[in-house]
């Protein structure tokens, strides 16, 4: 029995209902008959009815269409089936225009009937999967699914909440791995574009040109290749978020464009001429110091502060070790079943093994590690044999003791050390430091070093 | 004690109504009784339509025999079956009820301008009944083409069926005699 959509046929002849009922039933359907609107919309309220045949003419009391109407308040996603006869097609077709899916002329061939309602049938059982996948998704980047008992996380899952319906632009800080897609994602699920698309961009994965296309979209001939129009992320995302990874990347001109996308929520196709508005919610992330390159003047200032409207910096991992356990557990479990591998948990010298690392990778660097060690693991449970080769990696790094002075301090004698090491050669030094040239002068000019 | 019974619905070929009992007797394990003749109810016919409303045979079914628990009872008419919402209808049953109605008017090749063919008729005629027979036990349209149970809206349809049911269909049978005990 396909109990899960059950029918409702309503019309004041009982030959009619009961007839249409028998037929219905044989192909496996819970049919239930209604002689007019009054008893159909009481049958309508306790039961979630995936289609209605109404007929059109019911004499006294509601006709076909304020049926409908009734219907459709207490049920918006039955589907109506207007029944008619030749006579009142005018009016069915009115009956389309107030919300009916179909309507059919009776009497029908068997055939049309059989497929208007497999079609029908088959629309509701991708709408009840597609709902059914959205709250699997939405439920997988809600807060409580980022793990942590870190207060300084909690704080950050806390306040993304608080931002999580609201359109300001936030802007998100971090190491790589910390997991900067996973708090979007959080807050866009979390609010009311929850419904709406997510889209992701990296910024620093495309060159200008074809970030610029990705993001804005263009018109067809805008270029080589352009043989038909194509949408933008921002287009895509229209309604939604889009998320804008690694924008510290962007080059000056882009800079310019997403300032105006951000001031003015209207932008030009790439090689057109008409503005495109839309509705979409900026976040954005980073994991350079965004306030250091305005200083250096790499990054546009005014674009700073449109972006860095909520600012949430996470924490690298080594920071909040306490997640290590929690973190490593759950990742076991999901990984081993996706890889079916029985692996139940992991012990306590392992973990110990891994609260000493300090995951430069941060928590995607963790994920990759204990994917490995399940790939080999050999018993059921992970032990530190299984991470020994990242024991050795951690071995090789020399001790590192921190002296008790300022962080200025710190900075001065690292540019000294890295000096020394190059033997004066600023440009080297800067690329040893990570740092490039220029910033490396404005530092030896306050720090007094001279080379 | 539960029984299958046969009755004809105004005139039908004697062969047709052998052909039937004997399929009837091959897959349902219940004792055939055939019932005396009836004429096709007055309120059947729909002038407008030239066509007999199946649900008025089914109700005149209902009166004709005391039916207890188990027992089934088949009309056969050689009329043209239609319901209001339906153009036609090659037959009717009660689902999981004592009721079934077949019509053997649109299983004759002559209905769509060709010569007869009894042998065809015959096959039809099988695959309808044991398809309206086995809704009165429980079973649904299966999407198994070849099914008896298949669901068919055209003649083409009947003819794709096997004279049988499918070994799903078949097995859910077995299981419903066995549970009500030889039915």
């Amino acid at each position: 029995m396909k109990k899960n959509w059950p029918i409702l046929v309503v019309d004041d002849e009982d030959v009619m209902c009961e007839s249409m009922a028998a037929w219905l039933r044989e192909d496996g359907y819970r049919v239930d008959t209604a002689p007019n609107g009054q008893k159909a919309v009481e049958l309508a309220r306790p039961t979630d009815y995936a289609i209605c045949f109404v007929d059109l003419k019911m004499p006294g009391g509601m006709d076909g269409i304020e049926t409908m109407m009734e219907i459709h308040r207490v049920r918006p996603d039955a589907s109506i089936i207007i029944i008619t006869a030749y006579a009142t097609v005018d009016t069915a077709i009115q009956a389309m225009k107030e919300g009916a899916q179909e309507y059919i002329v009776k009497p029908c061939n068997p055939q049309e009937i059989s497929m208007l309602v497999s079609r029908i049938l088959k629309l509701k059982r991708l709408q009840s999967e597609n709902a059914m996948l959205r709250k699997k998704l939405t439920r997988q980047y809600r807060h409580h699914d980022i793990i942590t008992k870190n207060p300084r996380m909690e704080e950050i899952l806390a306040l993304t909440q608080d931002v999580a319906s609201l359109r300001s632009t936030v802007l998100i800080r971090g190491e790589s791995g910390t997991g900067k897609e996973l708090v979007a994602r959080a807050i866009h699920y979390s609010g009311n574009r929850a419904e709406k698309p997510f889209v992701a961009v990296s910024c620093a994965a495309l060159t200008e040109t074809l970030l610029e296309s990705e993001l804005f979209g263009y018109e067809k001939g805008a270029f080589t290749g352009a043989t038909a129009q194509a949408k933008g992320k921002f287009e895509l995302a229209h309604g939604g978020t889009i998320f804008l990874d690694e924008i510290g990347d962007i080059s000056p001109k882009l800079q310019a464009d997403l300032l105006r996308v951000l001031q003015e929520r209207r932008f030009y196709r790439v090689g057109g001429n008409a503005e495109v508005e839309i509705d979409v919610r900026v976040i954005a992330a980073t994991n350079r110091d965004l306030a250091e390159e305005v200083e250096q003047g790499r990054f546009r200032e005014d674009l700073y502060y449109r972006l860095n409207v909520i600012e949430i910096k996470l924490p690298p991992l080594r920071e909040r070790r306490e997640d290590i356990p929690l973190l490593a557990e759950h990742f076991v479990q999901r990984i081993s079943s996706e890889l079916a591998k029985d692996v139940s948990g992991i012990n306590a010298a392992a973990l110990k093994l891994l609260i000493g690392h300090d995951w430069p990778g941060n928590v995607r660097e963790l994920e990759n590690v204990i994917e490995r060690a399940i790939v080999t693991c050999r018993n059921g449970m992970l032990d530190e044999q299984d991470f020994s080769w990242l024991q050795q990696r951690t071995a090789k790094s020399e001790p590192w003791e921190i002296p008790d002075v300022p962080l200025g301090e710190l900075e001065r004698r690292a540019i000294v050390a890295a000096l020394e090491r190059k033997h004066g050669n600023v440009k080297e030094a800067s690329t040893a430091l990570g740092i490039d040239r220029s910033t490396l002068y404005d530092k030896l000019k306050r720090y007094e070093i001279s080379h | 004690m539960s029984e299958l019974c046969l009755v004809s619905i105004g005139s039908v070929p004697e062969n047709a109504l052998q052909w039937i009992e004997a399929a009837a007797a091959e897959w349902f394990p219940l004792p055939i009784r055939r019932l005396p003749p009836v004429a096709v109810p007055d309120g059947a016919y729909d002038p407008k339509r030239h066509q007999y409303q199946s649900i008025e045979m089914m109700k005149m079914l209902a009166k004709l025999s005391p039916i207890d628990n188990g027992s089934r009872i088949l009309g056969v008419t050689d009329v043209d079956l239609a319901i209001p919402m339906l153009t036609f209808l090659f037959g009717q049953a009660q689902f999981d009820g004592p009721i079934a109605v077949v019509s053997l008017c649109r299983l004759h090749q002559e209905f769509y301008g060709m010569p007869a063919q009894e042998s065809l008729l015959r096959e039809r005629a099988v695959k309808e009944v044991l398809h309206e027979l086995g809704h009165t036990f429980g079973l649904v349209h299966c999407s198994e083409e070849t099914c008896a149970m298949s669901l068919a809206t055209h003649i083409e349809l009947v003819d794709a069926k096997a004279e049988q049911f499918c070994a799903r269909c078949g097995l859910q049978l077995v299981q419903r005699f066995s549970r009500e005990g030889g039915v």
